[in-house]
């Protein structure tokens, strides 16, 4: 390891879930008003990250009353509370930005399948600190996977 | 009182502060550097020592450095730089100087050379604007008009023009140590400082901030 490395290292934050592009994600951040510090959310689809070591970011986008709202991330900011993954986007691109041209039908993102566990194949969970909330709607036990 | 060390400039990363802001910081691999030679007001007309920095092989080194160094007797370094000091410090010649003589918050100028650019255009040397590049331009880095026709008759001098750039020694003043790392002898200082990664560096207390 470099001694370059060796100052970043002990700033990463490794306590937070993976997640990845096309994901629904509330991100909660704290955020200092006057005296009083309060934990604010923010909830929507990541549209894309920019990695690069200490200074990766990543961009969440929403509706918001009609309006597209983006906020952009240090993933590794002492800021984030916690990071909770709604959904597990199925995306063929690793920046989203044409979200901001469409809107409707047309910005919908597929959730991903996730077909493994639906055989009965335990597979760890790659966002581990979540709960069932980020799991795919149940399905019927006997059901077997669509082509 | 030591007031600068030699360093290695190692790179630049961002720090987040107490407050989770973003800090721009310049790593700097500062010292150990040795005193070489100590020198003093009876004998030299003032007070100051040389400190040494980068060990090297004494073959590398030529013969009336080497003689230098076996004075000391600590060994050949690559880089020297004299520091003065208080006639009263306790500095004699052998004794280690680190990255502790600086903590955090401390004021500091950094000295280094640029990265050289070799013979620059207006453009990049000086800012100029240059022209359009396409639509029947025939105007694109050239300089452009450098003075007037019989009167002067001359070009005037400090015009702006292409040359030289880069590889010049620059103090940037002012900078703010955010960490100091003695167990590793790292210093990070907010913002950029000259020259290339794993140039050499010259870092001092501040010389023009008030009190510090």
């Amino acid at each position: 390891m470099t001694l370059l490395q060796d100052v970043e290292s002990s700033q990463l934050r490794k306590d937070l879930p993976k997640f990845s592009v096309g994901d629904t994600v509330r991100v909660f951040s704290r955020i200092k008003e006057g005296e009083k510090e309060r934990v604010q959310y923010f909830e929507g689809i990541v549209i894309g990250f920019h990695r690069n070591g200490i200074a990766t970011t990543f961009k969440v986008r929403k509706e918001s009353y009609g309006v597209g709202v983006e906020r952009t991330y240090p993933i590794h900011s002492p800021l984030l509370e916690k990071i909770e993954v709604k959904k597990r986007g199925d995306v063929r691109r690793a920046k989203l930005f044409y979200l901001r041209e469409v809107s409707g039908k047309k910005a919908r993102i597929r959730e991903k399948k996730d077909w493994l566990s639906k055989k009965g194949v335990v597979v760890p969970s790659v966002g581990a600190p979540e709960g069932p909330a980020e799991e795919p709607p149940a399905v019927s036990p006997g059901e077997t996977p669509q082509e | 009182m030591m007031t600068g060390i030699l360093g290695k400039k190692l790179g630049m990363t961002q720090v987040f502060d107490t407050e989770g802001k973003v800090i721009p910081v310049t790593v700097i691999e500062a010292g150990p550097c040795t005193v070489i030679q100590r020198k003093t007001s009876r004998d030299d007309g003032y007070d100051a020592v040389q400190i040494g920095f980068l060990q090297m092989k004494a073959h590398q080194a030529g013969k009336p450095m080497l003689g230098h160094f076996q004075k000391a007797g600590k060994g050949t370094f690559r880089a020297l730089q004299e520091i003065r000091i208080e006639g009263s410090d306790p500095l004699d010649v052998g004794s280690e100087i680190k990255v502790d003589i600086f903590k955090e918050g401390d004021v500091v100028d950094v000295m280094g050379h640029t990265k050289g650019r070799g013979f620059a255009g207006v453009i990049k040397r000086w800012n100029f604007r240059g022209g359009r590049a396409t639509h029947g331009s025939m105007f694109h880095r050239a300089p452009g008009s450098i003075g007037a026709s019989a009167y002067p008759s001359r070009v005037i001098k400090n015009m702006k023009m292409a040359g030289h750039y880069g590889n010049e020694r620059v103090t940037i003043l002012n900078l703010r140590v955010v960490g100091v790392q003695p167990e590793k002898n790292l210093l990070l200082v907010r913002g950029a400082v000259p020259g290339a990664k794993n140039s050499l560096v010259y870092v001092r207390r501040a010389v023009k901030k008030q009190g510090n």
